[in-house]
C-alpha cells in the first residue's frame, strides 16, 4: 500500500472536496485537469455538500483483496444536494433497509488497513442521515 | 488547589457520538453464564470504525454546534486508550478532517478513563492565555475487554468533543474552576502490546475510583465555596451504573442532579468519552444559570472536577448537530458473534 | 491504406489450465494461427494483456512473448484496455498491415486468470477503475454492473428474469462449442436461485474467469486467396467515472464506436448475420445491444427474453456462448470474439454455425463501458 498516494488524496477524502469550474461553474468529485462542461483549464478546490439522495446501490458480498472483513457492505451512486455524483459505501444500515431515493448524509470511517503493522486509511462514508 | 482561568474561558461548541451497534449484557450473560448485569447494554464499533472515526465525528458535530471557522482552531488533543496506532497521533488525523490544519497544536492524550478531561484542562490553559483563541479537546474510546471479563459488559465505544474559547466569543458555559487529584494507584492497567488490560477487581472501588472521584469534587466545592445544592447537575464518570450514583449520594447529590448525564446504563463505560458524553447530555437539557459540576475518573489514577456555569447563548444558538439522545436511541442490537467479529476476535 | 485481411486464428480452450503458464497458452494459440494461415512469417507481434502485472507480476510481454514463438527480432508490444485489450490490439494490428508499416502481423490475447485467489483476481478486475476514487471504495467491476442493473430494472420496469435471461441464451448457444468453459444449458430457474454476487446481479448472470489465448494473423488482403476481410475496426473512450454520466444506462463508447465502424465498414445493422457482445455481466450484454444500435434503449432485455438474439433469431448473439459461457480470459476475449467470427464467416463454427453469415461484429469493452472495440468482419 502506497502511503504517499494515500497521503496525497487525505484531505479530499477526508472532507470531501472536489473542484469548480470558474469558468462556468460545474463541479466535479473527483478534482479533475479539464472542465467537461466549457474546457477551462481554470478550476478550484470546492467544498461538496454533505449531504445526499442514493440513486442505487449494491451490496458486495465478494470483496476484492484488503477489504474482505467488511464485507458484505453496501456501495452506493450517491447525488449530492449540489448535484454531483459520488460513488461511496453506506454504512449503518442492512441491505435490507436500502431504499433508492434515501437521504444520507457524509460519515468518516476506516476504509481498509495495512495488515497490522501497516497504514489505516481512512475517507467518507455515506450512512442514513442522524437527527 | 483550585485552577482558575486568567480570562473567562467557556465551552463554544461540543459534539457527541456513538456507534449504533448495542451488546446486551445479557447477551455476555447468556455466553459466559453470568447473570448480573452492571449495565443494560453498551455500544460497539462497526468493522470500520475506531477511536478515530469516533474523536472526527464529534469534532464535525462540535465544529457545527460552534458555528466557528476551523482555521480558527489552535490546538486539538484527543484523549484515548485505544489508539488505532502506538504511534502516530489521533490529533493530527482529526485536525485534517476537519480542516484545522496546518497552523493548529496536536497531540494525544492518555490517562485510562481521563484523559479527556486532562485535554480540557490543557485546552482551557491555552484559551485562557491567549495563546489560542479556540481548542478543541476530545475524548474518544473503544474500549477493550478480555472475553469473560467484568469489563466485557461494559467496556463501550463513543466519545464527545468539545471546542473552548474565551470571552466576548460567544460561549454556552463558562469555566468556574478546576481541581484535580491524582496518585498513584494502580488500580487498572494494559501493558504495551496487550490486547486486554488488567485490572484490580475490587480494588478499583474504594481505593480508587471511589477516593479519588469525592476527593476531587469535594476539594474543588470546597475552594468554590459551593456544595450539591448549588448545583443543577452533576456528571461522574461511569464505568458502571452503581458507581456514578453512589459517588453522587456519598457527596450529596440527588438522582434529579444526575439523571440527564447518567448515559452509561444504555450506553456503557466510553472510558475517554464517559464523562464528557454525561456533560453533553446534561448540557442538552441545560438552561442558563444552571451549574454543572464534571468529575472524571481515570485509573492509575485519578480525577479532574470542573463547574461550569451555563449562559444565555445555550438558548440562542439553534442546534445543527444531533443531541446526546438521538445517538443514544439510534441502536441495533447484536449478538455475540457478530460482536466477536467487529472486535476483531476473528480476523483483526 | 491497405485492406486487411485474417490469415489464420488459432486459439485454446478456456479452462482453468493448472498446469499451463502464460507462455504456454500464448504459444499455443499462435501456433495454431500459423498453422491455420499455412505460414509462420511475422513482422510484428501485439499481445493484449490486462493483468499479468498484477497476477503473475509480469510485464514486457511483447518481447517475451516474441522469443516464445521463436520470433526474436520482430517488434512487439503489449496492448491494454482492461477487457477491451483483445478488441484494441487486434485495432493496432490491423492499423499496421493497413498503413504498410508491417507486412504480416501476429495479434494474440493471453490472460491467466487462475493463478490468483478469487480476492486477488477480484481486486486485479477492478484494476479498470480508477483507484483513487472508485476502486477505492470496495466496489467490485460485478458491484459496478449491479448499480446499472439495479438503476435499469427500476427505470425501464423490467424484470430482474429479463435481464438473467442473457446468460440463459449465453449457456444455450455454448452447447457444442469445443473450446467454451461452460458448454451447457442453464435454467433461468437456477440462474435466479443461484447466490447473488453483488444485489441484484446472480453469481449466474457474471462471465466466470478463465485462462486462455487467442490469436489471428493479419496480412494485406488478396482477393482470390483471403475469406475474412476486416471491414472495419474502431475503438472509443468514454466517461472514466460512473458518477460523472449523463446517463449511467449508456456506454457512450460503444455509440461512438459502432457508429464509426457501421459508417466505415458501410453496412447496416440488417445486415449483421452474427454478433458478439461484451457480457461481463448480463447488464452489460443487455446495454451493449442497445448502444450497439440493434434495439432500442430500455428493450434490451426484453429482446433477448423472447428470443431474438439466439441463432435463429434476428440478430444471433454470442454464438459460442459470449463471456459468459464460453468464458473470459479478460485481455484475450475480444481476439476469441474475432476468432469466432471469423469461424462462423467461414461456415466452420459446426454445431454453433448460423446459416450464411456473411457479415460480423465484435464487441470488446473495457471498465464500466469506458473502452469500446468494434470490429466488423465480412466475408471474401
Amino acid at each position: 500500500m502506497s502511503v504517499p498516494r494515500y497521503w496525497r488524496e487525505t484531505r479530499y477524502r477526508y472532507r470531501l472536496i472536489g473542484e469548480m469550474c470558474t469558468e462556468c461553474g460545474a463541479i466535479f468529485f473527483p478534482r479533475r485537469a479539464v472542465c467537461l462542461k466549457c474546457g477551462s483549464v481554470e478550476l478550484e478546490e470546492y467544498k461538496l455538500k454533505e449531504i445526499g439522495t442514493v440513486a442505487t446501490w449494491t451490496t458486495i458480498r465478494n470483496p476484492p483483496e484488503g477489504y474482505e472483513k467488511y464485507a458484505p457492505y453496501i456501495v452506493a451512486l450517491v447525488e449530492l444536494d449540489d448535484g454531483v455524483m459520488v460513488l461511496t459505501q453506506v454504512v449503518d444500515i442492512e441491505p435490507e433497509e436500502m431504499k433508492t431515493g434515501m437521504r444520507v448524509e457524509a460519515a468518516f470511517r476506516k476504509v481498509k488497513e495495512d495488515g497490522s503493522s501497516g497504514i489505516i486509511e481512512y475517507g467518507f462514508k455515506f450512512r442514513p442521515i442522524i437527527e | 488547589m483550585i485552577m482558575k482561568t486568567v480570562n473567562t474561558v467557556g465551552i463554544v461548541g461540543y459534539g457527541a457520538y456513538i456507534p449504533m451497534n448495542r451488546l446486551r449484557a445479557s447477551e455476555v450473560n447468556r455466553v459466559w453464564g453470568g447473570s448480573g448485569t452492571p449495565i443494560e447494554e453498551k455500544s460497539v464499533t462497526a468493522m470500520d470504525e475506531d477511536a478515530v472515526t469516533i474523536a472526527v465525528e464529534c469534532a464535525r458535530y462540535a465544529v457545527k454546534r460552534g458555528k466557528i471557522a476551523p482555521k480558527d482552531i489552535g490546538a486539538v488533543y484527543v484523549g484515548t486508550e485505544s489508539k488505532p496506532y502506538a504511534v502516530k497521533p489521533c490529533g493530527t488525523i482529526v485536525a485534517e478532517s476537519i480542516g484545522a490544519t496546518p497552523n493548529v497544536m496536536a497531540a494525544d492524550y492518555e490517562f485510562a478513563c481521563k484523559a479527556g478531561t486532562e485535554a480540557f484542562q490543557t485546552c482551557i490553559g491555552l484559551v485562557s492565555s491567549g495563546m489560542v483563541r479556540y481548542a478543541m479537546a476530545i475524548g474518544a474510546d473503544t474500549a477493550q475487554g478480555r472475553p469473560a471479563d467484568a469489563l466485557e459488559y461494559t467496556a463501550a465505544c463513543g466519545g464527545a468533543a468539545y471546542i473552548f474559547g474565551r470571552k466576548p466569543d460567544r460561549t454556552i458555559a463558562d469555566l468556574e474552576g478546576s481541581y484535580s487529584f491524582v496518585t498513584d494507584t494502580p488500580d487498572f492497567w494494559r501493558r504495551g502490546r496487550e490486547m486486554y488490560p488488567r485490572h484490580g477487581s475490587r480494588f478499583t472501588g474504594e481505593p480508587a475510583y471511589f477516593h479519588h472521584v469525592i476527593s476531587a469534587a469535594k476539594g474543588l466545592m470546597e475552594e468554590l465555596g459551593t456544595e450539591p445544592g448549588d448545583f443543577t447537575y452533576a456528571v461522574f464518570h461511569q464505568p458502571n451504573t452503581k458507581f456514578p450514583i453512589k459517588a453522587a449520594r456519598t457527596i450529596g447529590f440527588g438522582m434529579d442532579a444526575i439523571k440527564p448525564g447518567l448515559v452509561v446504563p444504555f450506553v456503557g463505560n466510553t472510558y475517554a468519552g464517559s464523562t464528557l458524553l454525561g456533560l453533553a447530555a446534561t448540557l442538552d437539557v441545560a438552561s442558563p444559570g444552571d451549574r454543572i459540576l464534571a468529575v472524571s475518573y481515570g485509573s492509575g489514577a485519578g480525577s479532574d472536577a470542573f463547574s461550569f456555569i451555563v449562559q444565555d447563548e445555550i438558548a440562542n444558538n439553534p442546534r445543527l448537530d444531533p443531541p446526546v439522545s438521538v445517538f443514544i436511541n439510534r441502536k441495533r442490537y447484536i449478538d455475540y458473534s457478530l460482536y466477536s467479529k467487529l472486535r476483531g476476535k476473528f480476523i483483526k | 491504406m491497405r485492406r486487411v485481411a485474417i490469415a489464420g486464428i488459432g486459439f485454446t480452450k478456456i479452462r482453468e489450465h493448472w498446469s499451463k503458464s502464460l507462455k504456454d497458452l500464448f504459444a499455443e494459440a499462435a501456433l495454431k494461427a500459423f498453422e491455420d494461415a499455412g505460414t509462420d512469417e511475422v513482422d510484428a507481434l501485439y499481445v493484449s494483456n490486462m493483468g499479468a502485472a498484477s497476477l503473475q507480476g509480469q510485464l514486457h510481454l511483447g518481447a517475451m512473448m516474441a522469443d516464445t514463438i521463436g520470433k526474436r527480432g520482430i517488434a512487439a508490444l503489449r496492448v491494454e484496455a482492461a477487457s477491451a485489450s483483445g478488441g484494441a490490439a487486434f485495432r493496432e494490428g490491423v492499423k499496421a498491415v493497413a498503413s504498410g508499416y508491417s507486412d504480416c502481423v501476429l495479434v494474440g490475447g493471453v490472460e491467466k486468470m487462475s493463478d490468483g485467489i478469487p480476492a486477488e483476481v477480484s481486486a486485479t478486475l477492478a484494476m479498470s477503475e480508477d483507484q483513487e476514487y472508485t476502486s477505492y471504495t470496495g466496489v467490485t467491476k460485478i458491484g459496478l454492473n449491479a448499480l446499472i442493473h439495479r438503476h435499469y430494472m427500476e427505470r425501464f420496469g423490467v424484470k430482474a428474469e429479463d435481464i438473467a435471461m442473457f446468460a440463459v441464451r449465453s449457456h444455450e448457444n455454448a452447447v457444442g462449442s469445443p473450446h467454451a468453459q461452460y458448454p451447457f444449458k442453464v435454467s433461468i430457474d437456477r440462474v435466479m436461485a443461484s447466490p447473488m454476487e453483488a444485489d441484484p446481479i446472480h453469481t449466474l448472470e457474471c462471465a466466470g474467469v478463465g485462462d486462455g489465448s487467442a490469436a489471428v494473423l493479419l496480412r494485406p488482403a488478396d482477393e482470390a486467396k483471403d475469406d475474412i476481410i476486416v471491414a472495419a475496426t474502431s475503438l472509443a473512450t468514454g466517461a472514466y467515472y460512473l458518477s460523472d454520466r449523463s446517463d449511467i444506462l449508456t456506454f457512450e463508447a460503444v455509440r461512438q464506436a459502432a457508429t464509426q465502424a457501421f459508417k466505415s465498414a458501410d453496412v447496416s445493422h440488417s445486415e449483421i448475420d452474427v454478433l458478439e457482445v461484451h457480457d461481463d455481466t448480463t447488464i452489460t450484454g443487455v446495454i451493449s445491444l442497445e448502444d450497439l444500435g440493434f434495439v432500442e434503449k430500455g428493450m434490451g432485455a426484453e429482446y433477448v427474453s423472447r428470443g431474438d438474439t439466439t441463432r435463429g433469431g434476428e440478430t444471433p448473439t454470442n454464438t459460442f456462448g459470449g463471456l459468459k459461457a464460453r468464458g473470459n480470459p479478460v485481455g484475450a476475449t475480444g481476439l476469441y470474439q474475432i476468432c469466432e467470427v471469423a469461424l462462423q464467416l467461414r461456415q466452420e463454427a459446426g454445431p454453433c454455425q448460423v446459416e450464411d453469415a456473411n457479415v460480423g461484429l465484435a464487441q470488446s469493452l473495457g471498465g464500466l463501458g469506458s473502452t469500446c472495440a468494434v470490429t466488423i468482419l465480412r466475408r471474401g
